[in-house]
């Protein structure tokens, strides 16, 4: 795959077009919240660790208390997201990436492959590309 | 049964462990080093040095960034933490463990399609070559090296620990100060010889040797701790809390951080605002340290990318989970006396838990012995997989970096750069060694820290808002990387950590004015901060780069 194949101008077209654009806000619309959602239910375990230790010290099973529940529920939830995610990304995002991909590769076949006969028999306008 | 354990492990080390561990280290280093020729002999192109030839599977590189991560302060440094202030030492886990999210969800899957060798590659994509691609060598430099000598002087002190060379004895006709010194210059000479002659490949074998090695002794030990308890969590927890001394507050948060000073509000606060500090800092750092991103970059895709780093949170995850039944069951088992006796940090807590349960479990002495010295050669070979990959994360910056990119603008051969990586990886090993000596009577270990902290205010915005801004960039790349950088060393240099603390690294001088040990609740909004400034000071812009980038980023075309 040559990228010295494809002009800016190409990428620009894709970028601009309307299955690139469902595939960049169907991955931010994912990525995006999630991100802001895990970062505030670990923050709100550090606030609770920093400044209500009468609740994290009350004792659920035996010796188990709230903290160590809660800390064990970020490895969790660490898990779940991980989890949900790659799942998402390979039903949602891979196949329309991967199009787009195959499209702009056999795009760039060709513009190579015109290329090669340009440099065959070069004209004076072909040379500035 | 406890005072017995507790005494077994005070009569310290046997010669038999001894022997035995420096044998089974041995037996690594000769496998490694194989390992390491036969790598070279499959490394012929640039891709082959920076990146492994791109030919890692998910689970092998899942393994190799374990490796990477797992570094002797997460499995010695956590689990001793545990095992002496109880609960604390667990927030440490689940920060390091979160922060995989960040690299999952925002980074790994774009820095593989749109990067090549390096951080930097992703960074300079759309923006003035030079520059920015100095700034990324200098800050992967510096985390590099503070995470190195870290590394490299707790290695120093481990030696005479696990070895068991007490002052006054001798080991080989050679002291404990000695030994420490020989120590730093064996491991350094050894990751030099990895990363010179095996490259990324070489490199990443051994992260996945150590890694097994260290999940397998890890498991071992939180069985034969579990067993002790019948599998039963509760009474585990509840002996090491009596065990302790400190009762149930053994179990909840706040014996190390955000201390409550009762009468003293300002110290109270600024204990509890350095909690959230470091809390952001873990979480923050992991996807901008250099030589974890490298990692992304030895697998043939994006899709393989998000495998091994899925398979790296189950490991790493997991191996977390296990420090938490270590450093429980030394804290019951070995009990925190006999743990400070040895190294007031606790960081030979696993290593005398290992030494307790083999007596328990093994016929008494001889098996404590050789479990001890299991786990020791595996703390070796931890110390000396994670200085591996530091080492060729910052030569590779260089090579690729600084030397093709800003001295040869563009114009050096494939041939000429891994040359220039390599030399690069044998002084920066060299420079590594020389101010470990020199800092090995300091205090250092706040140095993992602060590669964190400038990991999470440079390194980050700049790769967040190279991805995802259309607007950014060269003036806000330089602005975040050197932002985030100084502001998070300029306030370490003036906090306790280096002065003006009994722990700290020059114990007898004061010149600290900034209260808290980890800068990064105040100095990554500054590298954000900074990065936006230096964005809107500036009138480039390159949409046409941006779509480039964009359009690669998020469908792995033009992938290398």
């Amino acid at each position: 795959m040559t990228t010295e194949a494809t002009p800016s101008e190409k990428y620009l077209e894709v970028q601009r077009s309307d299955e690139f654009a469902g595939l960049r806000r169907r991955l931010r619309n994912f990525v995006f919240p999630m991100t802001v959602a895990f970062f505030l239910w670990y923050a709100l375990y550090v606030l609770l660790s920093a400044y209500a230790r009468g609740f994290m010290s009350v004792k659920i099973i035996g010796n188990i208390n709230v903290a160590l529940l809660f800390g064990l529920l970020q490895f969790i939830s660490t898990f779940v997201i991980a989890w949900y995610y790659s799942r998402f990304a390979a039903r949602q995002v891979d196949p329309i990436a991967d199009k787009i991909r195959e499209d702009l590769t056999a795009g760039a076949a060709t513009r190579s492959a015109a290329a090669r006969e340009d440099d065959a028999t070069p004209t004076d306008t072909e040379v500035a590309k | 049964m406890h005072s017995h354990l507790i005494l077994a492990a005070e009569a310290g080390t046997t010669s038999t462990s001894r022997t035995l561990t420096i044998t089974l280290f041995l037996v690594f280093v000769a496998i490694t080093l194989g390992i390491t020729i036969w790598a070279s002999r499959q490394t012929k192109t640039a891709t082959d040095f920076y990146a492994g030839g791109r030919q890692f599977s998910g689970f092998q590189n899942g393994m190799a960034i374990g490796g990477d991560y797992m570094s002797a302060a997460s499995f010695l440094g956590i689990a001793g933490l545990i095992a002496l202030y109880g609960y604390d030492g667990f927030l440490y886990s689940i920060g390091f463990l979160v922060a995989w999210l960040v690299a999952l969800l925002l980074v790994a899957e774009f820095l593989r399609n749109s990067g090549r060798y390096t951080m930097a590659d992703v960074l300079a994509f759309r923006m003035r070559q030079r520059p920015v691609r100095t700034a990324a060598s200098v800050s992967t430099i510096v985390v590099s090296i503070f995470y190195l000598i870290a590394q490299m002087v707790g290695a120093g002190a481990l030696v005479s620990l696990l070895l068991g060379i007490k002052p006054g004895t001798t080991f080989l006709g050679m002291d404990a100060d000695t030994a420490k010194v020989a120590t730093i210059i064996l491991v350094g000479a050894l990751m030099i010889v990895y990363v010179v002659v095996g490259g990324m490949k070489g490199t990443t074998y051994v992260q996945i040797v150590k890694a097994f090695l260290l999940m397998t002794g890890a498991l071992l030990m939180t069985l034969l701790v579990l067993a002790h308890y019948k599998f039963n969590l509760s009474s585990l927890l509840g002996d090491a809390a009596e065990q302790s001394g400190k009762g149930s507050a053994f179990l909840e948060p706040g014996l190390r951080y955000g201390v409550e000073t009762a009468g003293d509000a300002a110290k109270t606060f600024y204990s509890k605002m350095d909690l959230l500090s470091l809390g952001i800092a873990l979480v923050l750092g992991t996807a901008g340290l250099p030589h974890i991103l490298t990692r992304f970059y030895t697998v043939p895709t994006s899709k393989i990318a998000r495998k091994s780093v899925l398979w790296a949170i189950g490991i790493i995850g997991t191996f977390y989970l296990f420090t938490l039944a270590l450093g429980f069951g030394a804290a019951a088992l070995v009990g925190g006396k006999a743990i400070t006796a040895q190294d007031k940090a606790g960081n030979t807590a696993a290593p005398q838990l290992a030494q307790a349960l083999g007596i328990d479990y093994f016929g008494g002495e001889t098996g404590g012995a050789v479990l001890l010295a299991i786990i020791a050669a595996v703390a070796f070979a931890t110390i000396l997989a994670v200085v591996a990959g530091l080492t060729l994360a910052s030569s590779s910056s260089v090579a690729h970096d600084f030397y093709a990119s800003v001295v040869k603008r563009g114009q050096a051969s494939e041939r000429d750069e891994v040359r220039v990586a390599r030399i690069a990886a044998f002084v920066i090993g060299a420079i590594a060694i020389v101010l470990s000596i020199f800092a090995q009577s300091l205090n250092v270990a706040f140095l993992v820290a602060l590669a964190f902290a400038v990991a999470a205010s440079g390194n980050l915005p700049a790769i967040l808002y190279s991805l995802f801004w259309k607007r950014f960039n060269t003036s806000g790349a330089l602005w975040a990387i050197y932002g985030g950088l100084i502001s998070a060393v300029f306030l370490v240099f003036f906090s306790p950590v280096v002065s003006g603390a009994p722990s700290a690294m020059f114990p007898d001088s004061d010149w600290h004015w900034f209260p808290l040990n980890n800068p990064g609740i105040i100095s990554i909004p500054i590298g954000f901060l900074c990065g936006w400034i230096g964005t809107v000071l500036s009138k480039e812009s390159d949409e046409d780069k941006y779509a480039e980038l964009e359009v690669r980023s998020l469908t792995g075309f033009g992938a290398h």
